[in-house]
């Protein structure tokens, strides 16, 4: 009977209207409450070091090569011992849309994504966040990963040294 | 002693009374209505500002007044800036003959709670709600703009097409009164109201004004998803406000026309008349908020069907049974 | 002496603005001018005495006929204004209006204050709706049942011609 379906489909809706008002609202009332948020959740980037203290950004710039919106910007600088570093990093965070490529892209693990979603401000310059604002005293995500112990370059060790290394090969001897 | 001059003191003093209450009550029926369609969709509305949000209307105002007036190119600003002022008075004007509650012994004179008693206040309310069209006609096409001009020619045609339904569904109760005062209709309606004597028409005139106050089944002039916001998609900042404020005021009167027509106006136990008369009016207004939350909106063509196919034909018929009823119970 | 004084008001309004209306070249604000006059025509309507046919004025020439003028109008495309020079007028054309707007607003509060039928709170009205009605079915019935068949006739032979086209350009549709 279709004038049954019309009547119950006419009055349906009401009775839910209803009963829904006498339900709690499931709105988290957000700054007094906050939301549990996922560990892999997206939102400000830091620079983190690595097991040994140091810094594990060493300037390569794939991140700001990955970044959609271009809001990564460094200076590379070498150090004697061969160890590249980053003279200075900036994040301009009014650009990003934390996507998250450049941690993907990262070759040292040393930019990483946080938590930290709030980002509001009246000043759009205070959104620029420099090496100091970004560097952290600790490894983030990974605390065992430390780029140099596994890139052969003689700079946390001699070259060889390292658990995953073999002897580096004398190219002036001719036995195999 | 200039006994007119008195008259008309009095008649202003209500005047400013009912300006006062009315524009405050449309203000805080906007908050309700936001609480309300809320808390159906599981949220909890507007609770920030004062205590659990009351102060809203009042940032609102605030917000409307220090936003930008912005006036279309080659709008018709003449047309422009009057469009909203119709709209809302019009909606304000109509609130002059509807009787709040019974007539007043005040200094040892009868003072009855109504601006202007006419003995023809259903026709005035009739006349004013058809010129309350001109507001959203004018806005939208002075507008110069395509969304608006299509939301207020539907407006248009859907406000005269259901006008006719709604004027033909308040003929019973006319003629069960045997007056076209509205203060007299209340008094007739004194033992029992005509809901229940009439529901047939009742339920006409409650689509009807649905239809007039331009509400979610109906709310094509403005429907947001096809016309942006309709006749009013140019308007901003307080042009903007009064424009919505009128559409509230509106809901105010057509409840309190539903009222003082088929619930016996301020007749009821217990309290006193005035009281009575405000929580009918605001039950109505809560119905229109429920509606709004539960029903979708309907298509153009069904709306003109159900308003000239449907509605017109139920009402004359109404109206054909209703005086043969009364003739025959002589 | 208040009555004849705003009798002569009212119908100053009622005259000016019809011939306002005429010389109006935007059909639109002509729209807006008639309506004008039809509302002073109303309430002249009231000063007389007739509450019913002033609202009748007002309800049927003002909110319906004048309503289907401007709808056919706004479906005639004429763009609010094709000059954008000119989109901005000066106070200068705001003065119509606003001296129409005004006076007729300061008429209905005289007329609703100072009218003594009104200020003793007794209605007694020299056409009131009941005798209005009697008029209308008693005295001119015959009139009046003649002028509502013309007018079922006219409806009825509205709708077959509408039809006739409807069929004739489905007929076209189909072949």
């Amino acid at each position: 009977m279709h004038i049954w379906r019309d009547l119950r489909g006419t009055v349906q809706p009401f009775w839910i209207t209803l009963r829904n008002m006498l339900r709690k609202p499931v709105t988290v009332q957000y700054p007094e409450q906050k939301q549990q948020l996922s560990p892999r959740y997206r939102a400000r980037l830091i620079l983190s070091r690595d097991p040994d203290g140091n810094e594990r950004c060493v300037a390569c710039h794939l991140c700001s090569a990955a970044c959609p919106v271009d809001c990564i910007s460094m200076q590379a600088v070498e150090a004697e011992d061969g160890r590249r570093y980053a003279a200075w990093f900036r994040i301009n965070f009014t650009r990003c849309i934390f996507c998250g490529l450049c941690t993907e892209a990262c070759p040292t693990l040393a930019i990483q994504v946080t938590g930290d979603f709030e980002l509001a401000g009246r000043d759009p310059l205070k959104l620029v966040y420099e090496k100091e604002d970004l560097l952290v005293d600790h490894c983030g995500h990974n605390s065992e990963y430390n780029f140099y112990r596994q890139a052969g370059i003689g700079v946390a060790a001699p070259r060889g040294t390292n658990s995953t290394e073999s002897e580096p090969v004398d190219v002036k001897d001719l036995l195999p | 002693m200039s006994d007119p001059l008195l008259t008309l003191v009095l008649i202003l003093a209500k005047l400013g009374v009912i300006f006062g209450v009315i524009l405050t009550l449309a203000a805080y029926l906007v908050l309700a209505e936001r609480k309300l369609l809320a808390r159906m969709q599981l949220r909890y509305g507007p609770n920030r500002v004062g205590l659990f949000g009351l102060m809203q209307p009042l940032a609102d105002l605030i917000k409307l007044l220090t936003k930008e007036d912005f006036l279309p190119a080659r709008a018709d600003k003449w047309l422009f800036l009057l469009a909203p002022g119709i709209s809302a008075v019009t909606a304000l004007l109509t609130f002059a003959v509807i009787p709040f509650g019974p007539p007043l012994e005040l200094f040892g004179k009868t003072v009855p709670l109504v601006v202007i008693d006419l003995n023809v206040g259903v026709l005035y309310f009739l006349a004013f709600s058809s010129l309350a069209v001109y507001g959203i006609a004018l806005g939208g096409w002075a507008s110069n703009s395509k969304y608006a001009l299509l939301g207020s020619i539907r407006g248009l045609s859907q406000l005269i097409s259901y006008e006719l339904s709604m004027g033909l569904a308040i003929v019973p109760v006319v003629m069960m009164a045997r007056s076209f005062s509205l203060t007299e209709i209340v008094m007739a309606q004194e033992k029992i109201p005509y809901i229940l004597l009439n529901p047939v028409a009742f339920m006409i005139f409650l689509i009807s004004i649905l239809a007039e106050s331009k509400r979610i089944p109906f709310d094509l002039p403005e429907a947001e998803n096809e016309l942006v916001a309709g006749f009013h998609t140019e308007y901003s900042g307080m042009r903007f406000g009064l424009f919505f404020v009128g559409e509230y005021i509106n809901l105010i009167i057509l409840g309190s026309m539903v009222t003082v027509l088929f619930l016996g106006g301020w007749h009821g136990p217990w309290l006193p008349g005035v009281i009575w008369f405000s929580v009918k009016v605001l039950a109505i207004c809560g119905f229109f908020i429920w509606v709004r939350g539960s029903m979708p909106r309907l298509r153009y063509d069904q709306l003109m069907h159900f308003g000239w196919k449907v509605l017109l034909p139920i009402s004359l018929l109404n109206v054909l049974v209703t005086g043969a009823i009364l003739l025959g119970m002589g | 002496m208040t009555a004849t004084l705003l009798f002569y008001i009212l119908g100053a309004i009622t005259v000016v603005a019809t011939l306002l209306a005429i010389i109006q070249r935007n059909p639109v604000h002509a729209v807006i001018y008639l309506v004008n006059s039809f509302f002073a025509l109303a309430l002249i309507f009231y000063l007389l005495g007739a509450p019913m046919i002033a609202a009748w004025e007002v309800i049927i020439y003002a909110g319906a006929i004048m309503v289907l003028f401007l709808f056919i109008i706004m479906m005639l495309e004429i763009s609010p204004s094709s000059d954008p020079v000119r989109s901005a007028p000066g106070w200068a054309q705001w003065v119509p209006i606003f001296i129409l707007a005004i006076a007729l607003a300061s008429c209905t509060l005289l007329l609703t204050g100072l009218d003594p039928v009104i200020a003793e709170g007794l209605p007694r009205w020299h056409a009131s709706p009941r005798d209005f009605g009697y008029a209308l079915f008693k005295e001119y019935a015959l009139a009046i049942e003649i002028v509502s068949f013309q007018l079922l006739f006219a409806a009825v032979g509205a709708f077959y011609v509408g039809r006739l086209e409807q069929k004739k350009s489905q007929r076209e549709g189909s072949s």
